[in-house]
């Protein structure tokens, strides 16, 4: 009886269990061997730690990194503040029926690919662009004015892509917090700023957390928003893994690169539970 | 003797609906105030009117003789006990003490020393570094309070914090809170649909009902002298009946509807034919008196009500009208048993009627 | 129960006879294979074809990713054949006997047989060819006639080209060298790259932004917000036809002539389809076809007569005799300089 129903449970689990081994391990596996693959100087193919070594040794790539990294963090940062304000009047100020109006104003934008979202922004600042065009009408500005392809509006770009993924977790703790604990605070003498401080975002911590690992990772993870909408002056570390799998021919390397931004990553947003005294299980919960 | 709260045509109007109508009552420093009505009646808003989270419509609230229209909560001397007390669950009892001295900017050394204080007044010393999800009801219940009380507020005001609390512990918080009172002397405003808590704990009390005050009083007037039927039902037990009155001397003679005759004390003057409702508390019922009056009758006993001291009887008139008895326990009673019939008598002075 | 497993195998067999139709799935550039012509041969063969637009890199990581499967026929350059092949294998010889030589301009499927030639055999047939340089806006930047105008001062902010190889070689030629000359010494190449990356990095200021998709940049081009881009002679000649005074202008240097192929995968389902779909398309009526679309010339013979006049009169006034001769087609790019290449590529990028 009791083995029938373990073969049962192995049953149902069998389709998750393939799909994760054949879709995630496997390849991940690969690109992990492939990462410390690479030619000798007659050529031929032999194990390595050059690839890796490459990333610490050439400014460019780690820059790059370090560079993807900090703009993500600032992406992360625009957005929580950004996001506070909207969640709170979402979940405590709204009447019900607002409430589902404006998260699927949220919710809008995404039911179009990203790809489609950038090109909207693309036409809207361009320097033949929307805005330019009320400016100069409006007689603001007597020049037109290029407004892409600076870091200014990549990060905005950015910041409106991950939007939804800070202010969903938001509501959703934010809903858990008791309107009294705001009154009683505002009671004991505290002033909005302190209430929000000392009140609002401790209990908020677990959703600001998620939130903002998930933003990060989507942040570095992007290409096309950093690519259409940064232009000429921003090399996403992304974009590096691309071309090196595109354009160098060098998968090897790209791998390595893949293998590094997953562990740099981790790294980072380890550090930054640690330093809020958190434990992702936490998070999660 | 100074009022610490002063009120006065206190209006608060949501829509069609009025909440608060027309309030006027003070309250004299240092006493203990309660505001006692049914869930609905509109005392949660007046509480919150005066706490600042609410404007009223129109009308004024002084506190210490400072008007505090359109003073927000935060700049406002009082100090309110939430229903669900609204501990801060990410920090620990201490720091929950001290959130109001810190916003105020006290030094850290003289907060800790107002926490240690504090602590020790409602009986919790070393208690400060315990989570809050670490304790008990009552001690919960302390802490709000001491939460409140470090503030030294003109005034404190309490929303039926008992009413989370189960009843043992909910008896022992009644007289704990009194005491407690007593001690730290700070005006309390206590709001509360249970009549005993208010009865118990308070100098004054306000009934309360559809927004307005029916009675302000101490405990004794408001359990002997009702002014409404309202008051009459909702303020302790009482029995009542419908009837007519038929003669007017000292006291009243009434008809009820199932044709017993009484005499009676009455609110007011009625004149003979005025339909009116008889109340009469289960204490004021004799059992087999001696001798006869015209308030003597006969009941038939349908259940005994055990329950200690408070022990009544329920008993029912030829015609089926239910009434309770008081059952003193000193063994007088011990014999009777449901289906029994027994004689009842009252005096006069303890019945009271309304015009209906 | 047993309807059930009745249906399913029903089903299983209804997706595997939809499946046995035969298809022909070619892996190519936008443009490359238009409806009307993909209709047309579906008709006189029967064969379903699936067109997936790309670029010659995603063409190579395509089909390195897969060993050479998944397609039955792919169109990239014939420079970026020879090395790929030696290295990856991905792609199969090309049977000549069953390619129409008629069909075929002699010199161009003769050149192209040449540079992709690995061993004994050779890889992919000319399909068509165009050239790259600049389209400029002659009313704004009438003195753009060669590769320097992309690093012009006069016409900052209103200059635009891709980050790709393509544009390391133009700059290159604007430097003096002639980079086709250094592809034999890497060291010599390597050394031309740098001066180009640094000439490049300097004239950041200069440039609006690296185009990466067609269609965009003949927007900037037609709003006014480029007046010099570097790109193919077809987007010029598409911005001509609305704005006289916009066109492609062969740099002095010599416009850089690519040949884009036909050449088979090695794990190819369907290699007869692929030899019907090559001859179909170099018929001089489609091809010619082709070339009125896109504005593309091929390497089919006869094509001329089917193609329509302003097309041709493209043709005629960007290329005289002395301009066509003039052009730098590109040799087979040895291996080792697209890993530099690509460094060189994120250098300039990355950089301030």
């Amino acid at each position: 009886m009791k083995s029938g129903y373990r073969l049962t449970l192995w049953l149902f689990l069998a389709p998750v269990l393939l799909w994760l081994f054949l879709l995630i391990v496997i390849p991940h596996l690969d690109l992990l061997l492939m990462s410390f693959r690479g030619e000798s100087g007659v050529g031929n193919p032999v194990w390595t730690l050059q690839n890796y070594k490459n990333f610490f040794t050439e400014p460019i790539y780690w820059r790059t990194f370090v560079r993807t990294a900090l703009y993500a963090v600032i992406t992360t940062l625009c957005t929580f503040v950004l996001a506070l304000p909207v969640s709170f009047y979402i979940a405590k100020l709204a009447r019900p029926r607002t409430r589902g109006f404006l998260t699927v104003l949220l919710l809008l934008p995404f039911w179009v690919s990203e790809l489609v979202r950038v090109y909207g922004w693309m036409i809207l600042l361009r320097e033949s662009g929307v805005f330019n065009y009320v400016l100069l009408k409006m007689g603001i500005i007597h020049q037109p004015v290029e407004m892409l392809y600076n870091d200014v509006t990549m990060i905005m770009g950015l910041v409106y892509t991950s939007m939804l993924f800070m202010v969903v977790p938001l509501i959703s703790v934010m809903e858990s917090l008791d309107d009294s604990l705001i009154e009683a605070a505002y009671d004991l003498e505290a002033s909005k700023f302190a209430i929000l401080r000392t009140i609002i975002i401790p209990h908020c911590k677990p959703g600001i957390t998620s939130g903002a690992i998930v933003v990060f990772m989507l942040a570095l993870g992007n290409y096309l928003t950093p690519n259409l909408m940064g232009g000429k002056n921003s090399l996403w570390f992304t974009e590096q893994i691309y071309n090196q799998f595109i354009a160098s021919f060098n998968w090897n390397q790209g791998a390595a690169f893949g293998f590094l931004l997953l562990v740099l990553s981790s790294l980072i947003i380890w550090t930054g539970l640690k330093v809020t005294r958190q434990r992702l299980g936490e998070v999660a919960s | 003797m100074a009022n610490d709260l002063s009120v006065r045509e206190l209006v608060r109007t949501f829509g069609d609906f009025t909440a608060v109508d027309d309030v006027t009552f003070d309250v004299p420093q240092g006493s203990f105030f309660s505001i006692l009505g049914p869930s609905g009646c509109g005392k949660t808003t007046l509480l919150r009117m005066v706490a600042g989270f609410d404007e009223p419509t129109s009308g004024t609230i002084a506190i210490r003789g400072t008007d505090m229209c359109g003073v927000p909560p935060n700049k406002r001397p009082v100090n309110l006990v939430f229903q669900h007390l609204a501990l801060f669950p990410m920090m620990n009892v201490a720091e929950n003490i001290a959130f109001g001295l810190k916003r105020r900017g006290m030094q850290s050394a003289e907060i800790s020393r107002k926490t240690q204080a504090i602590l020790e007044r409602v009986d919790l010393p070393g208690y400060g570094d315990k989570r809050i999800n670490q304790l008990s009801g009552g001690q919960k219940q302390r802490v709000a309070i001491a939460r409140c009380l470090v503030m030294e507020p003109s005034v404190l005001l309490l929303d039926e914090p008992l009413g989370a609390l189960d009843l043992k512990l909910r008896e022992q918080m009644k007289v704990e809170l009194k005491k407690l009172q007593a001690k730290v002397g700070t005006t309390f405003i206590y709001i509360t649909h249970d009549q005993s808590e208010a009865l118990v704990m308070s100098d004054r009390i306000a009934v309360m009902n559809n927004g307005r005050f029916e009675q302000v009083g101490p405990p004794r007037e408001l359990y002997s002298d009702p002014h409404t039927p309202f008051v009459a039902r909702f303020v302790g037990e009482n029995n009542a009946w419908s009837g007519t009155v038929e003669e007017v001397d000292t006291h009243v003679r009434i008809r009820t509807e199932e044709g017993l005759l009484f005499r009676a004390r009455s609110h007011d003057a009625y004149p003979a034919g005025t339909r009116v409702d008889l109340f009469l508390r289960p204490e004021a019922l004799r059992i087999e008196p001696e001798g006869k009056s015209l308030n003597t009758f006969k009941v038939t006993v349908k259940t005994i009500l055990f329950d200690g001291a408070n022990s009544r009887l329920l008993t029912v008139t030829p015609k089926n009208h239910e009434l309770l008895v008081s059952l003193p326990q000193n063994r007088q009673f011990d014999y009777i048993q449901p289906g029994d019939i027994i004689t009842l008598d009252w005096h006069p002075d303890s019945g009271l009627c309304f015009e209906a | 129960m047993k309807k059930v497993t009745l249906l399913a195998a029903l089903c299983c067999f209804l997706f595997a006879t939809a499946a046995q139709a035969e298809t022909l799935k070619i892996l190519t550039w936008k443009g490359y294979a238009p409806k009307a012509l993909i209709e047309k041969f579906e008709q006189e063969t029967g064969i379903k074809v699936e067109a997936t637009f790309s670029n010659n890199e995603e063409m190579i990581a395509k089909l390195r990713a897969t060993r050479g499967a998944g397609f039955d026929l792919a169109q990239p350059s014939q420079d970026r054949i020879s090395s790929v092949q030696e290295k990856f294998k991905i792609y199969q010889p090309v049977d000549y006997a069953k390619i129409d030589a008629k069909l075929f301009i002699p010199s161009m499927l003769d050149a192209v047989k040449k540079n992709t030639k690995v061993g004994d055999n050779s890889y992919a047939v000319p399909f068509c060819w165009g050239t790259s340089g600049l389209v400029v806006n002659s009313e704004k930047a009438p003195g753009a006639d060669d590769w320097n105008a992309l690093l012009d001062p006069q016409y900052k902010g209103r200059i635009s080209y891709r980050l790709k190889r393509p544009t390391l070689i133009a700059i290159g030629f604007a430097l003096g060298y002639n980079p086709f000359d250094l592809y034999s010494d890497a060291t010599a190449y390597k050394a031309m790259l740098d001066k180009v990356a640094e000439t490049l990095i300097k004239a950041k200021p200069l440039v609006k932004n690296y185009w990466a998709n067609g269609d965009a940049l003949l927007e900037s081009m037609r709003s006014g917000e480029v007046t010099v881009a570097m790109a193919w002679d077809n987007g010029g000649w598409k911005l001509h036809a609305d704005n006289p005074a916009i066109d492609f202008r062969a740099p002095k240097a010599g416009a850089l002539g690519w040949i884009d192929t036909f050449a088979i995968p090695s794990k190819a389902k369907n290699v007869e389809a692929a030899y019907k779909w090559i001859n179909f398309m170099m018929k001089p009526e489609n091809a010619g076809y082709f070339t009125t679309q896109e504005k593309v010339a091929t390497a089919s013979l006869d094509a001329n007569a089917h193609v329509s006049a302003d097309v041709r009169a493209n043709f005629e006034r960007t290329f005289p005799k002395e301009t066509i001769d003039n052009i730098k087609w590109y040799p087979p790019v040895p291996a080792k300089l697209e890993g530099m290449e690509g460094k060189i590529l994120d250098k300039i990028k990355a950089s301030k």
